[in-house]
């Protein structure tokens, strides 16, 4: 007798699960019937640790800076003596480019600018011909079928003006003794060496990433992207 | 019934199926592509100036063109298909705009229905820096000497290259192809040009200015107008002959403004670029300013 009325039982309660979550949703809100039981517990150990390790948000302010700083500096050093590693592909950042583009835009200032005459590049055209030439660059590279990533090519091209800010800088020291002829073929030798460095630089870096018949498409922007800036601190000329 | 209803039962999702179905113009990687590349491969090998070959491998790549998918113009592969180039074939490119060679239709024999956008664009690049540094180059040498004269690198001077270039480079082509498709709907013509073909063979043949542009550095005015002629034949011969073909079975009017069109609009850029940036030897400031004080000291005394 208990056998007959168990499957009515069965599809009474089955037809009550059936409806029950219908109730529920009726109601709009938790129904305490449903039991929920569960375990939700937190390794605690050296994973823990871990987590304080990685966490960076109570640390020094010197420290943060510091790090980023010395990143940077490594990366410096990497672009001055250009061999095949990956360590600027890796861990790219773009403060470097940032860093190196307002020195540069900078240096470029007090030009003849300031006269009447049309002058030198404003600080605005020093900004936007480095990055949007070197966004350009990279979706070129991109187009033309580059395993490369967008910001590690911009990482990249940004980080190897370090050259030609270096000659920037060294120019302007010429200057300040004098602006004759013996000064231009100093400041020409300088402009060009940093030039081709620049050039050298970047392509050990981006050329890898190309197919090998498409080298040259790639190395002929960013060329002329070096000479465009080498040309912009060659004809720097201080207002007197 | 209510086992329909039920959430908890397992549901058939035919529908995403059918949905993928329409989305298949989504940036997706397709094992087509494949086939697209052994078909570049076979046009790069298959080149050869000869004309017959290139009639039949005209053909050949008619027939094959019709496998490629059309890709909608804002994906990243439409955009990567343009530069789909190699080294040899944009150095091939740029001999053929600057050695014009009667009968060779610059799209025919060089184009092949692959127009690519890396040469247009950077050798308009190159020619507006080139402008603006040889310009530079040139007022400094002319006026080298003199003591009033201040040396500034006129770095204004690129925007306004810039706009010029690319304005010819870009509203040239549209407005061409825009007539040459309204033409199109009046009289039959066998040859039709595609808009990036357009494109192409102006970008291309602006490359015989840029050595002309670095040549006219050197202050001798005859030497500026012979480079000047002889890079206006040449490039102007390339766009005659390269746009002779869609408008021969045109009325003949038509086929003389359109020409000449072409033509003019071509020395008026270079003509334009020629007086503007580089400066003739005599007309300088710092004479004007001599000049008034040569006026002025006779009136004192």
């Amino acid at each position: 007798i208990v056998e007959r009325h168990l499957p009515s039982k069965m599809a009474t309660a089955a037809e009550e699960e059936a409806n029950r979550p219908f109730a529920g949703l009726s109601d709009v809100s938790i129904s305490e019937d449903i039991p929920v039981e569960g375990d939700i517990s937190v390794p605690v150990g050296p994973s823990a640790r871990r987590d304080d390790e990685f966490s960076t948000l109570d640390e020094p302010v010197k420290e943060t800076v510091l790090r980023d700083l010395r990143a940077v500096g490594k990366k410096f050093v990497h672009v001055l003596y250009p061999k095949r590693s990956t360590a600027l592909l890796r861990d790219w950042d773009l403060w470097g480019p940032l860093l190196l583009c307002v020195t540069l835009a900078l240096l470029l200032q007090g030009g003849a600018a300031d006269s009447d005459y049309q002058g030198g590049p404003q600080f605005a055209e020093v900004f936007v011909i480095v990055w949007f030439g070197s966004i350009i660059i990279t979706i070129n590279s991109k187009l033309l079928g580059g395993t490369i990533s967008f910001f590690q090519s911009l990482c990249v091209l940004g980080y190897c003006i370090l050259p030609l800010t270096v000659a920037m800088a060294v120019c302007r020291i010429v200057l300040v003794a004098g602006s004759g002829s013996v000064s231009f073929a100093v400041r020409l030798v300088v402009v060009t060496a940093s030039f081709g460095w620049s050039t050298f630089a970047s392509t050990a870096f981006l050329a890898d990433s190309q197919p090998a018949n498409r080298k040259a498409l790639v190395v002929y922007p960013v060329f002329l992207f070096y000479f465009v800036i080498g040309w912009m601190v060659l004809t720097f000329s201080p207002s007197q | 019934m209510a086992s329909t209803n039920d959430p908890f039962q397992f549901q058939e999702f035919e529908e995403a199926g059918n949905l993928l179905e329409a989305n298949r113009n989504a940036t997706t990687i397709s094992i087509e592509d494949d086939d697209i590349i052994p078909e570049k491969q076979r046009q790069a090998a298959g080149f050869s100036p000869d004309d017959e070959d290139a009639l039949a491998s005209d053909d050949k790549t008619e027939l094959l063109s019709g496998l490629k998918k059309s890709v909608p113009f804002w994906t990243f592969e439409y955009y990567q298909r343009l530069f789909d180039v190699e080294t040899h074939h944009v150095k091939e490119r740029i001999i053929g705009s600057v050695l014009p060679w009667p009968g060779k239709n610059f799209i025919h024999v060089y184009l092949r229905k692959t127009p690519d956008l890396y040469g247009p664009f950077w050798i308009c690049t190159t020619l507006v820096f080139a402008i603006a540094i040889s310009g530079n180059i040139s007022n400094f040498l002319v006026h080298l000497g003199k003591p009033n004269y201040k040396y500034t690198p006129e770095f204004q001077k690129v925007t306004i290259a810039a706009t010029a270039i690319f304005s010819y480079a870009w509203l040239v082509p549209l407005a061409l192809w825009g007539f040459l498709l309204w033409r199109n709907n009046k009289i039959i013509n066998l040859v039709s040009y595609s808009f990036m073909e357009i494109v192409c063979v102006y970008g291309y043949s602006l490359a015989i200015y840029i050595p002309a542009v670095v040549l006219w550095i050197l202050p001798y005015e005859w030497l500026r107008w012979c480079t000047i002629v002889v890079a206006l034949c040449l490039s102007g011969s390339v766009l005659v002959m390269t746009f002779w073909p869609a408008v021969r079975e045109d009325h003949p009017k038509v086929i003389i403004a359109i020409m000449s069109a072409i033509v003019v609009l071509n020395v008026l850029l270079a003509v334009g670029c020629k007086t503007y940036f580089f400066s003739k030897p005599q007309a300088l400031p710092a004479d004007k300013s001599a000049a008034i004080e040569v006026t002025k000291a006779p009136s004192t005394t």
